[in-house]
């Protein structure tokens, strides 16, 4: 049976007419790598606003290990460390003496953990460095070191590769695959990156407009409804009659950019394109899509 | 709590901010000193015209413990626009630098963490006016020497040199008291908003709007004026007075004493209850 760690019942936050966040229902499992995913201006940082008590809800409750972060918030925060939104530092202190802060808010924080979390992130030797000096990668870096400092069960994310170079965002993904797989640590990853939330979580929830899409395993939210191909090749006689043969179903068709969506199994995507070879069709690409990838773009066309 | 407060001692004693208002008091008083020691006693004389053709004035009255009393006045304007620098960006800098999302995402209550920072914003204020005291009556006294202190305010008052040091030394701790309230005011300020520059403006804007108001003489004023903390801001001077008005003093301390705490607990409310959007 999961032991549920991080449970949010009708969470809503509402500024004047406007709802943030509305009717949140969010259930965390312990061990979960949980991706919580939408568009820029969804809802995702007022809700780790308000699970992380920066902000009071409008209406609902939060109860994280159990305890309800309304009445028992000190209780609920102890096993917890984040990062909200870009990580701000104290500029003029170095990273050990920030740490060293965070650490003393967090409870007992030996010297020997600072530097292991340093360590960790790739800073022990700009350790005495002030911030103000640091790249944005390395204030990154040192704002996951922050949120792990007291060695918290739950640790969230929000949006912890934002503005990271492909090398940094790789190694954020490890450390994250690290913590979940090497020291058990639950995990809430925000993102608006829906390959970045595939890439390592197990278990995500999708949110538009402050309100929950939907909520469940991934490999399972990605496997549900239509699964299909895009395929660009030509010339189109010669494709639809590769198509017809094989018996497929064509979802939708673009003559004049030679597009065809086909429904399929991704398993058959290498028998297909060696049937469209031999047949002396040029194929440009084959694309692999989900439904929900279809919903997670339009959401995120819409609003960006 | 200890450490709580340790650490926010740390945050304000490794910022710049923090010693801007001892660089000024550390150029100022030594530079109005040297030059009041300079002028010679123009000053004293300017003051006391007129009054040289009717009284005959004995031993040293330009001393260090006169120089030291003018430079008391600056606790008007100058030492609370200094004071509001560093309390009004306790809670406000934290906002503007970002950091409450640091800092209030702890198991440690906003309380905590409200009670270490004005802890530290107390003792800001009390190493301020004392570093004013220290800097300015022991420079004073050091380059012009000792004697009986003159008080030209309503009239003519001289001390004898053996109450004066009592009197400074209890007129500093009056003054420190007041000093607070303005502190607090500020901090309260800090509590609302995301910059610092906010609570600095309002401290000062309530601070001339207060004085003025207690200085005219218009009888739609007459009530408000009684609950302005800017009418006990001179307590200080009551110490130069003889006899001492004690149960003026006591009144001014129990009325500053409930301002500061209006201001504390309003910002208290505002802090705990505060959404952090920065």
């Amino acid at each position: 049976m999961n032991e549920t760690i991080l449970l949010t019942r009708q969470l809503g936050k509402r500024y004047k007419k406007r709802w943030a966040v509305k009717n949140l229902n969010l259930e965390v499992y312990r061990g979960d790598v949980f991706g919580f995913l939408g568009p820029n201006g969804a809802g995702k940082s007022t809700t780790i606003r308000m699970i992380l008590s920066l902000i009071k809800p409008t209406e609902g409750t939060t109860e994280i290990f159990g305890h309800s972060l309304k009445s028992h918030r000190s209780e609920a925060l102890s096993r917890v460390g984040g990062i909200v939104e870009k990580p701000d530092f104290y500029q003029y202190l170095s990273a050990y003496k920030n740490l060293e802060i965070v650490g003393a808010l967090s409870g007992d924080v030996k010297r020997k953990r600072i530097f292991e979390m340093l360590d960790l992130v790739g800073l022990s030797d700009r350790a005495t460095d002030r911030v103000k000096t640091y790249s944005h990668g390395m204030k990154q870096r040192l704002g996951i070191a922050q949120a792990l400092i007291s060695d918290p069960e739950l640790v969230i994310l929000d949006e912890p590769t934002n503005g990271l170079d492909p090398q940094g965002m790789k190694e954020v993904r490890d450390l994250i695959v690290h913590l979940s797989r090497d020291q058990k640590k639950t995990i809430i990853l925000s993102s608006h990156l829906l390959n970045e939330i595939e890439m390592v979580a197990n278990r995500m929830a999708i949110i538009h407009n402050g309100e929950l899409v939907v909520q469940g395993d991934v490999n399972t939210l990605l496997d549900e409804g239509e699964k299909y191909v895009i395929l660009h090749a030509e010339p189109l006689q010669k494709v639809l009659s590769v198509l017809k043969r094989r018996k497929m179903i064509l979802k939708n068709i673009s003559e004049k950019e030679r597009r065809f969506e086909v429904i399929m199994d991704f398993a058959v995507i290498p028998e297909l394109n060696k049937a469209l070879v031999d047949a002396g069709i040029q194929v440009r690409a084959l694309i692999p899509r989900r439904s929900l990838e279809d919903l997670f773009l339009s959401m995120t066309e819409r609003t960006t | 709590m200890t450490r709580l407060v340790y650490y926010e001692f740390i945050k304000l004693f490794l910022k710049k901010r923090t010693y801007i208002g001892f660089g000024i008091v550390l150029l100022i008083v030594p530079l109005v000193e040297v030059a009041m020691k300079l002028e010679g006693g123009r000053f004293l004389t300017i003051a006391m015209r007129g009054l040289s053709q009717d009284f005959l004035f004995f031993g040293n009255l330009f001393n260090g413990w006169f120089v030291a009393h003018q430079i008391m006045n600056s606790l008007w304007f100058h030492i609370p626009l200094l004071i509001s620098f560093v309390a009004g960006d306790q809670l406000a800098g934290e906002a503007t630098a970002g950091t409450y999302r640091l800092i209030l995402i702890r198991p440690v209550s906003r309380t905590r963490i409200f009670i270490a920072k004005y802890i530290t914003t107390l003792i800001y204020t009390i190493i301020f006016v004392f570093f004013l005291a220290g800097l300015s009556i022991g420079l004073a006294l050091i380059l012009l020497g000792r004697g009986d202190l003159i008080v030209i305010l309503r009239g003519i008052l001289i001390l004898p040199e053996a109450e004066v040091a009592w009197r400074f030394m209890i007129a500093y701790l009056l003054a420190t008291w007041t000093m607070i309230t303005i502190a607090s005011l500020s901090f309260f300020f800090s509590s609302f908003v995301e910059n610092a520059i906010g609570p600095i403006v309002a401290t000062m804007g309530v601070l001339i709007v207060f004085a003025v108001i207690s200085v005219i003489p218009v009888e739609l004023f007459e009530v408000p004026k009684r609950f302005l903390f800017t009418k006990y801001l001179n307590m200080w001077q009551k110490m130069f007075q003889d006899p001492v008005p004690w149960d003026e003093i006591k009144t001014g301390i129990l009325f500053l004493g409930t301002w500061t705490l209006g201001c504390v607990m309003g910002a208290w409310t505002v802090f705990v209850r505060k959404d952090i959007l920065s």
